[in-house]
């Protein structure tokens, strides 16, 4: 029997420990904003927050989590993350099926550095592909967050197994 | 937050006023197609294309397909233009596949695809908002017992001049919906309107950044299975219209049906088999571990370097087709004091949507039910029925919001042909998702293609004579068939026919001939963005700088000369030299220039780049100037632009597919790269709609990828001195000697 926190809300889990968190959460959980490019960690379409830490949920167990879990779902739980809002203004989407994993990926960016640099982004953001070619304007949305938000906003709402509800 | 959102609902995707996401599971199975049209049909239209409800929420129906292009926006814009509505009221709303059928196709052509979408509905969408206006105006004066002259709609309100006495769209529309539609309405001149051109808000935009299920591979039904699905991984040419490669032989079932979740293993018609199972993780898991044999011995002798040696070896051959003739151009190459030839490469390319191609389906006993994400409803639609043998009447396709579509998912619909097989098998909803690796190696590629071409200049420099020959294999002989003129895919020549060069103005020869021939390799092929115009234009943009070099002039005063009766590229075409500061480019960075005419847009591009002692290139700016006659949602058209600059520099860098023993080499995004943030070069787009409502309305979506590749390796001549006369730029050693 695994637990693990997702979004604020505890969950059991007796399947196979093996399954990566992906398939959890889309499958199980029916968390299907996180979504599948690749399965080997090369797209960074599946990108969600373990911890404050960006993590490509396809290529992680189940059994080796060790934090609680953050998904697009959950970003925005407390309004709109600034990144969200920069994401509209910008009108980053065009098909919009990286962009999960994008938004998850720049805010474990802004998290850890609030006021990155060009590279900065450039580095952070280097393994989330974008086929439809959004990325000036999401290295422009990423720096409008960076300057709008202050540092508590830029954080998303993170949740510890301690503080998690249950379901 | 007032955008309007997707939820899934029992009619399947549409947009709503919640922001939750609500309906992620059915509860119950969606409606059949008779339920589906009778909920429909119930609603009061003013016109096939607009409902408004008492509370003024104006619903106006989308026919075609979102796939990133906007159109979810850009499409009621033009009816609400004409309608003249409050757009914060606006809803839009896919119309139903099954409905246009039933109705005779009341919503037209619903298929998004060769940049369509905007361009070939904007006068009937048009005009369906100027009808509903008509209606709503006379209605109101109807009410108000005054002639219609008198009334006056603006902002969902319609006024009475005389009295001022005003009444809300919302309360007339119902008894309005009674009224004729007026056969024939006047609209409005470009400078009058007053929506289009704007940038407006753009629909569905929060549910895109908070993770909402608007993709097919989100789609969640009572009861539902996962399959993963294995294709024979050899191709040795086609079996049946979306099965190439060689046939399943056999599986041993028995050894991964005990594994954890797996319900069924099961053959996909002639060439492939699929697992089942209660979450797709297990389905692929299962499936990895399956024995399979697979008749793949046939794939031994295909590989691209065999194809392109037949492609090479068959340029001139004499079954040609002949899509330009002027002139005598043997005879003028014959006498020319100068000759200039070259031969030119594009590789196959593919599409790599980021979302893998996916199908969800629910069959029963005589009729089916798919949830898809299709660039071509009917298509889908049809195919369905075709693969089940039952008639199209018992088909339901819902249309979902496409992970990218890119021309792999308009008329190759191998996916949704699997998804109903493994689901009438099955008996329950399966949700088909392909594993990156499976879409990489299946798809309907790019074709590789091969070009000569040869020109002549007499005494004094003039170019008397331009001759192409083209080979490769017919996205038409594979896709579109009906097409065909004579047996033969004129459209491989795009980009070289006359309609495609400003009516044969543009590179004025007196000598011309353009010939196709048509290869058909046992590879799949397909549409692309900007298919047939990228390949050609490479080829044929790449080769007028080597003319211009030729003679010793300056390429882009080379082209100016060629185009001083065509208006439209003269004018693109300066603009783009005047932003680029054309020849006057800092130290070290070197430019390249092209123009591209794109289903009646015309685009030029400029490409700044330095290349580094140890051949690395770097791109540091593109300059973009299009001519799209008019704009729509302007935003929109420079996203789209920035999106096709960057597919095609991708391509043009590093793309390609290459296949040995007949099986596909490239698997995943390790060895299929696309471009990096940090990759991206400062794009600018300058928007130059001449705005002559004269001419048909141009491309949007494909426009900025045709230009791109050549204006890249004409800045990598200029910066080297190497001429790149194949794709991709990285099987070049561009090191300085």
């Amino acid at each position: 029997m695994i637990e693990i926190v997702v979004n604020g809300i505890r969950h059991r889990f007796d399947g196979d420990p093996a399954t990566p968190l992906l398939w959890f959460l889309r499958d199980e959980l029916g968390l299907v904003g996180t979504r599948f490019g690749c399965g080997a960690g090369l797209c960074g379409c599946c990108t969600v927050h373990v911890g404050n830490d960006a993590v490509r949920s396809c290529g992680i167990a189940l059994s080796d989590i060790n934090g609680a879990v953050t998904t697009i779902e959950g970003l925005g739980a407390n309004g709109l993350h600034p990144l969200q809002r920069a994401w509209i203004e910008h009108a980053v989407p065009q098909c919009g099926y990286c962009q999960s994993g994008q938004l998850m990926q720049a805010a474990a960016l802004l998290t850890a550095k609030p006021h990155p640099s060009d590279a900065e982004i450039n580095e952070a953001m280097t393994g989330n592909l974008c086929r439809c070619g959004t990325y000036p304007r999401i290295h422009a949305a990423i720096k409008q967050a960076a300057s709008a938000g202050s540092e508590t906003s830029a954080k998303p709402p993170v949740t510890t197994p301690e503080n998690a509800r249950v379901r | 937050m007032t955008a309007a959102e997707f939820h899934l609902t029992r009619r399947g995707f549409t947009f709503g006023v919640s922001a939750l996401a609500g309906g992620l599971v059915l509860g119950a199975l969606p409606l059949s197609a008779e339920e589906e049209r009778a909920s429909v049909a119930a609603k009061p239209e003013l016109t096939a294309w607009v409902v408004i409800d008492p509370d003024d929420t104006v619903t106006i129906r989308i026919a075609r397909s979102e796939m990133g292009q906007g159109i979810v926006t850009s499409l009621p814009m033009l009816v609400a233009e004409e309608l003249e509505c409050d757009w914060a009221r606006v809803r839009p709303e896919f119309v139903s596949v099954a409905e246009n059928f039933a109705r005779k196709r009341v919503w037209g052509d619903m298929i998004s695809t060769n940049s369509v979408s905007v361009r070939k509905s904007q006068d009937y969408l048009r005009k369906a908002g100027a009808q509903a206006r008509m209606m709503l105006l006379a209605e109101a004066a109807s009410r108000w017992n005054c002639p219609v002259e008198q009334c006056a709609a603006s902002n969902s309100v319609v006024t009475h001049g005389a009295t001022g006495r005003t009444v809300g769209y919302g309360d007339l529309a119902e008894a309005a919906a009674r009224r004729p539609v007026p056969a024939e309405v006047i609209l409005k001149r470009p400078q009058d309107w007053r929506l289009i051109g704007t940038n407006v808000a753009t629909q569905g935009r929060l549910a895109l950044v908070t993770g909402q299920p608007v993709y097919a591979t989100d789609v969640r039904l009572p009861d539902m299975l996962y399959a993963a699905v294995s294709t024979c991984p050899a191709y040795n040419g086609r079996v049946s219209q979306f099965e190439y490669g060689g046939r399943l032989r056999s599986f041993e079932a028995q050894k991964v049906l005990k594994m954890p979740g797996v319900r069924h293993v099961v053959p996909v018609g002639e060439t492939a088999v699929a697992v089942v199972a209660t979450s797709w993780w297990q389905a692929k898991t299962a499936l990895e571990a399956l024995p399979v044999i697979w008749d793949e011995a046939a794939g031994a002798g295909v590989s691209t370097d065999a194809i392109r040696t037949t492609l090479q070896q068959n340029l001139d051959a004499t079954d040609v087709a002949i899509g330009r003739r002027v002139g005598n151009v043997d005879t003028a190459l014959a006498s020319a004091a100068k000759v200039v030839t070259s031969d030119h490469l594009v590789p196959y390319l593919g599409h790599a949507t980021m979302e893998p191609q996916t199908c969800t389906a629910h069959v029963t006993a005589d009729r089916a039910q798919v949830w898809a994400p299709t660039q071509n409803g009917e298509g889908t639609a049809r195919v369905v029925a075709q693969t089940l043998g039952i008639d199209i009447s018992k088909v339901v396709v819902h249309k979902c919001r496409l992970g990218g579509g890119f021309g792999r998912r308009g008329l190759a619909q191998d996916w949704a042909m699997q998804a109903v097989l493994i689901a009438k098998a099955v008996g329950q909803p399966v949700k088909l998702l392909w594993t990156r690796e499976e879409d990489t190696t299946h798809g309907f590629y790019r074709p590789m293609v091969v070009s000569r071409q040869t020109a002549g200049f007499d005494g004094e420099g003039k170019l008397i004579a331009w001759k192409t020959r083209l080979c490769g294999s017919s996205i038409f002989a594979t896709l579109l068939p009906q097409a065909m003129r004579n047996g033969q895919d004129f459209n491989m020549m795009s980009g070289y026919l006359e309609k495609d060069l400003a009516n044969g103005t543009a590179y004025q020869t007196p000598n011309v001939e353009v010939g196709y021939v048509m290869r058909n390799a046992p590879v799949p092929v397909g549409f692309w963005r900007g298919v047939n115009f990228s390949q050609n234009g490479f080829f044929r943009e790449a080769f007028v700088d080597e003319m211009a070099h030729a003679g010793g002039q300056d390429p882009y005063l080379f082209r100016r000369a060629l185009l001083a009766k065509s208006t439209r590229w003269l004018a693109v075409l300066d603009e783009a030299a005047r932003r680029a500061d054309w020849g006057h480019a800092s130290a070290g960075i070197h430019q390249g220039i092209a123009i591209v005419e794109h289903e009646d847009s015309v685009c030029a591009e400029v490409v700044e780049l330095s290349v580094a002692a140890d051949g690395t290139i770097k791109v540091h700016r593109v300059i973009c100037v299009v001519d799209t006659v008019f704009v729509v949602h302007p935003a929109t058209a420079v996203a789209q632009m920035e999106g096709g600059i960057i597919q095609a520099l991708g391509a043009a860098l590093t793309g390609e597919i290459t296949i040995d023993n007949g099986k596909v080499n490239q698997t995943n995004f390790h060895d299929q790269p696309l471009l990096r943030i940090g990759e991206i070069p400062r794009i600018e787009t300058y928007l130059l709609p001449c705005g002559d409502a004269t001419l048909p309305w141009g491309s949007v979506g494909e426009t900025g990828v045709p230009p791109l590749a050549p204006a890249l390796i004409n800045a990598v001549f200029a910066a080297t001195g190497k001429r790149i006369r194949s794709l991709p730029l990285k099987n070049h050693d561009l090191r300085s000697t």
